[in-house]
């Protein structure tokens, strides 16, 4: 049997593909190596924010990402149900985030981010001390500039993904976890649908979607991606008294995602969730899938956290789970179809992004893929622009590429 | 050239006996324990001021004497450092052995004392915990582990009721009777859920032989004996189904269990209790060894050869780590594991003779788990509210709906959408149950693949820390920097 | 030392539970103490507000945490208690999503 489109890879970005492809009215089977949601979904924070981009491309889709957010939540809530027994709530949160520079050398940089963001229509409101203090009043008033941003968001990811996932069977989609790819149906250039560990999967087209595996995945299929892991740890407090409000980040989160060091990064992201536990983020290291434990990032992010919130230091941390993160080497995901590869479409490479993002992207792709005008401009993700072809000629040739040095063991933990 | 040092995590019976032995064989060797005591839960005890044995402890344990003259050994070794109140709370793998981050002070105490080992060698002996099966009110004050007993029991003579129903499986129901008839609790009765003929497979068809080891049949035709003086009824085939009471438990409900342990419709009864003490057999505590990338078995024990070598390299282990053997196989464990971690030479009589002493207990965890071993049926007493995660207040209903809603039986999935697992807890009581409540695949973990979903013994915090002393930890040398 | 040896006898200690003062000896943890006392249950649970006291007595389940001197998420059935303990139950409601 001939599908339409395989999706690999059942994390957030594929259950978005999966979604918009099915109820597009195409025959979508999705594949998971492991199981729906377990990847890279499973270990972020459920971050939806615009504060930490920059004008361009990646900006233009964060805003597109906020104004779909709130309605693509009452259509799955009004579609799967969300009542106790039915499914799991999405703690869906437009909670707002506020920055805050903690350093005297901090404020200026932060002040000019948020002036050239609100010049790209980005609600970055500037406030002093006291305003900070009344949204967050267990900051750390030792502060040296803060920009509140409303529009920034949290989601539980993984309930996301299932939610999308789910809405993607009910379409007709197929959900196959526990299928690994391991190579390509070609005929001639063209790809003509996937080898698996459960057989044979012929298709009209394939949808890579692998996250942070997207490179390795693209290897089996004979093709170059610059897709690698940057990885990433959290720490969740004990459930305690609801004191911190809203996201809240030190003003170097917007320096750390930007930068390409492969040395150790840390910035604190510090949120409350749903449950009453305290997310702290996060850090960011270009160390391959080694996913063994390091305490000095942890306590990195610890030293940060405290700073922020100082009442924090007798918070009891009961858990740690590191993730990776899709990284391609000019921070902008790839959506679209790879030329070079007639039938492989791309939708990857999204880094701390993919939660907020993925939704957008799973509609840019199908926008695409059916020939509908797409809600934004898909050039700059386009899989064949110079920064994602230069690197790719730095990737490993497929036949210098065994599967098993790129597959990670295991993750370390999970999220919240 | 300085002495080979080796860290021995645990100071129950297999951690004393593994530091003795690695002393013994040459090593410099450091004994932690999360406690301010040592002993373990076996040998839980009163803590006195100057280190005193109260005149009635002897009473309370098998085995005092090996305990106090491995007790003495580890205090008084020159090659021995003891440390208690010392918690390992996370292990790290350098590329070539590991590391240990421990905490020193009162237990979940701000401000504790960092301390960091790098040893040539580790030896686990992190021991087990009971493992109690949900049922209708389990979470009601006065419904505590048959473990929880037996520790105020040991530990303070205190009592954890008045009345106490003792139930569950496995032979450790019977010294926990007996020590809260010490305590001077009323024990109504002991309900073991094993029917008869499944005790009879694992254990022989006499009552006598009750366990193969000849020193267990003892010890336990001894509790038989002390719970037959009080009239303590002792009843086979027989599970508490559900807990009643305002705010703390004030009756039981008790029935017959059939052979897969589904209780037998229309012989419920009702026993007034002010306490419940529940287990159905032990779980061992495994953060450690997956930390550290042992590879675990199927049934969820860390895997060892016959040195007590892991798979990993330059971990051994011991105990009920390795499988439920009772504390005779433990100290024989103990002996081998910290013999070979030291390098100790192998034609070594003592040796020898441990691993006799080890050879003897080989059949008990097969034993145990023919006749006590939880059977599938149990989940027929629970109801849709009935608490599966006590920590997030998690229902058997909620669990399979969220399982249902999702399609998922993927645990991860499963745990982060209904929360089962995520509290304080991090999923020590509820992770086995939730895997099988929810049929998800629960491969082991440290295991190679890359297919695994979660891993609910993965907690690479092994007890929680406070972020001020993680954000105060020191630095450690860059060389040993990972 | 020898097996039946004892000390001077435990010393009496105070703590005080949410103001309430509870005798005991020292050696004997905080959980120990309250159960003495046929205290059954301390902490309220998030969702139900329902009670909770000792479950696991071993420091695994996490049941009966208490805030001692200042510090939350201490386990009463593994803190020993010291003379003058400011012990105190923990409550922490589930915050509201405010979607």
């Amino acid at each position: 049997m001939t599908v339409d489109v395989v999706v690999v890879g059942a994390g957030i970005v594929g259950a978005a593909c999966a979604r918009a492809l099915a109820r597009r009215g195409l025959a979508v089977t999705v594949l998971d190596r492991r199981g729906a949601a377990s990847g890279t979904t499973a270990h972020g924070e459920g971050n939806l924010l615009v504060s930490d981009k920059e004008p361009g491309p990646e900006l233009v889709l964060a805003q597109h990402a906020a104004r779909r957010w709130p309605s693509l939540v009452a259509e799955l809530e009004d579609e799967l149900g969300s009542d106790r027994h039915g499914f799991p709530p999405l703690e869906y949160d437009p909670k707002g985030g506020l920055v805050a520079a903690t350093t005297a050398a901090g404020a200026q940089p932060l002040r000019d981010f948020a002036a050239r963001q609100r010049g790209a229509g980005v609600d970055a409101r500037e406030i002093d001390v006291a305003h900070a203090l009344e949204l967050e009043p267990a900051l750390n008033p030792a502060l040296t500039a803060a920009v509140w941003y409303p529009e920034d968001a949290q989601v539980q990811p993984v309930a996301a993904a299932e939610a999308l996932l789910a809405s993607a069977r009910r379409a007709g989609a197929t959900v196959r976890p526990g299928v690994e790819v391991v190579g390509a149906l070609r005929d001639g250039e063209r790809l003509v649908g996937v080898r698996t560990s459960d057989g044979d999967i012929p298709a009209a087209a394939v949808v890579l979607a692998a996250g942070p595996w997207s490179g390795v995945v693209a290897a089996r299929l004979g093709v170059g991606l610059p897709v690698r892991p940057r990885r990433g740890m959290v720490l969740v407090t004990t459930r305690m008294p609801h004191v911190v409000r809203h996201k809240v980040y030190d003003g170097d989160y917007v320096g750390a995602t930007q930068s390409g060091d492969a040395a150790l990064q840390t910035s604190s992201v510090v949120e409350s969730t749903a449950a009453g536990t305290v997310l702290i983020g996060s850090s960011r290291e270009q160390v391959g899938f080694d996913d063994r434990l390091r305490v000095a990032v942890l306590r990195e992010m610890a030293a940060r956290a405290v700073r922020l919130f100082p009442f924090l230091a007798d918070a009891s941390v009961m858990r740690t789970y590191l993730g990776f993160r899709p990284y391609v080497p000019d921070h902008l995901p790839i959506v679209g179809p790879d030329p070079r590869t007639p039938g492989l479409w791309v939708a990857t490479g999204h880094e701390g992004a993919g939660i907020g993002l993925g939704p957008v992207s799973g509609e840019l792709l199908a926008d695409l893929f059916t020939g509908a005008e797409p809600a934004t401009d898909p050039a700059p993700f386009r899989v064949d622009r110079p920064a994602v072809l230069d690197a790719a000629l730095d990737e490993p040739h497929p036949s210098e590429s065994t599967p098993s040095e790129n597959t990670p063991s295991e993750n370390t933990g999970e999220a919240s | 050239m300085s002495r080979r040092t080796v860290v021995v995590v645990g100071a129950g019976p297999a951690g004393l006996s593994a530091a003795r032995a690695a002393a013994r064989a040459g090593a410099d060797v450091t004994l932690l324990d999360a406690s301010d005591q040592v002993g373990g839960q076996f040998w839980r005890h009163r803590a006195l001021p100057g280190g005193g044995t109260a005149p009635d402890e002897p009473t309370f344990h098998h085995g005092w004497g090996t305990f106090t003259a491995l007790r003495d050994v580890v205090a008084t070794h020159p090659r021995v450092t003891l440390l208690t109140s010392a918690q390992v709370w996370a292990l790290e793998r350098l590329d070539a052995g590991v590391r240990l981050r421990v905490l020193v002070g009162p237990a979940d105490g701000a401000g504790r004392e960092h301390l960091t080992l790098t040893p040539d060698a580790l030896v686990l002996a992190t021991g087990a915990h009971d493992r109690t099966l949900p049922f209708p009110g389990w979470q009601l004050p006065g419904v505590t582990t048959a473990g929880a007993a037996q520790a105020l029991a040991k530990a303070e003579r205190v009592a954890v009721g008045d009345r106490v129903v003792v139930a569950g499986a496995g032979p450790f129901l019977l010294p926990v009777a007996s020590s809260l008839l010490r305590t001077g609790a009323r024990v109504l009765s002991v309900h073991e859920a094993a029917t008869p003929a499944s005790m009879a497979r694992g254990w022989g068809a006499r009552p006598a032989g009750l366990l193969g080891a000849a020193h267990k049949a003892g010890e336990l035709g001894g509790y038989v004996g002390t719970l037959a003086r009080h009239r303590v009824a002792y009843r086979l085939g027989e599970a508490v189904v559900a807990a009643r009471g305002d705010g703390r438990v004030e009756e039981v409900t008790v029935a017959r269990v059939d052979a897969r342990w589904s209780p037998v419709p229309g012989t419920e009864r009702t026993v007034a209790a002010d306490a419940v003490c529940v287990s159905h057999g032990f779980t061992p505590r495994l953060e450690l060894a997956v930390a550290a990338a042992c590879a675990i078995s199927p049934d969820r024990f860390v895997v060892v050869d016959d040195e007590q070598r892991t798979s990993a390299a330059g971990v051994w282990a011991a105990g009920e780590l390795t499988g439920i053997g009772g504390a005779e196989a433990a100290l024989a464990e103990g002996w081998v594991a910290g013999h070979h971690a030291a390098s100790g030479a192998p034609d070594d009589a003592g040796l020898a003779r441990a691993a006799r002493r080890r050879a003897r207990s080989a059949d008990f965890a097969r034993r145990l788990d023919a006749a006590h071993g939880i059977r599938g049926g149990w989940t027929s007493w629970l109801r849709d509210d009935t608490l599966v995660c006590r920590c997030e207040e998690v229902d058997a209903g909620t669990l399979r709906a969220a399982a249902c809603a999702t399609g998922s039986a993927d645990l991860r999935s499963v745990r982060l959408t209904s929360r089962a697992g995520l509290g304080p807890c991090q999923a020590r009581i509820c992770g086995r149950t939730v895997a099988e409540l929810v049929g998800a695949t629960e491969p082991a973990p440290g295991g190679d693949t890359g297919s695994a979903p979660a891993v609910p013994d993965r907690r690479p915090l092994v007890v929680p820390v406070r972020l001020g002393d993680l954000a105060t930890l020191p630095d450690v040398p860059a060389a040993d920097a990972p | 030392m020898s097996a039946t040896s004892q000390g001077a006898g435990p010393r009496p200690l105070t703590i005080t539970l949410d103001g309430r003062p509870f005798a005991g000896t020292e050696g004997q943890t905080i959980a120990g103490m309250l159960l003495a006392a046929r205290r059954r249950s301390w902490r309220t649970t998030s969702v139900e507000s329902a009670p909770r006291g000792v479950f696991c007595g071993i420091g695994v389940c996490f049941d009966c945490l208490v805030t001692v001197n200042g510090s939350r998420d201490v386990r009463a059935c593994l803190r020993r208690a010291a003379d003058g303990d400011v012990v105190e139950t923990q409550h922490d409601p589930l915050p509201g999503v405010t979607s």
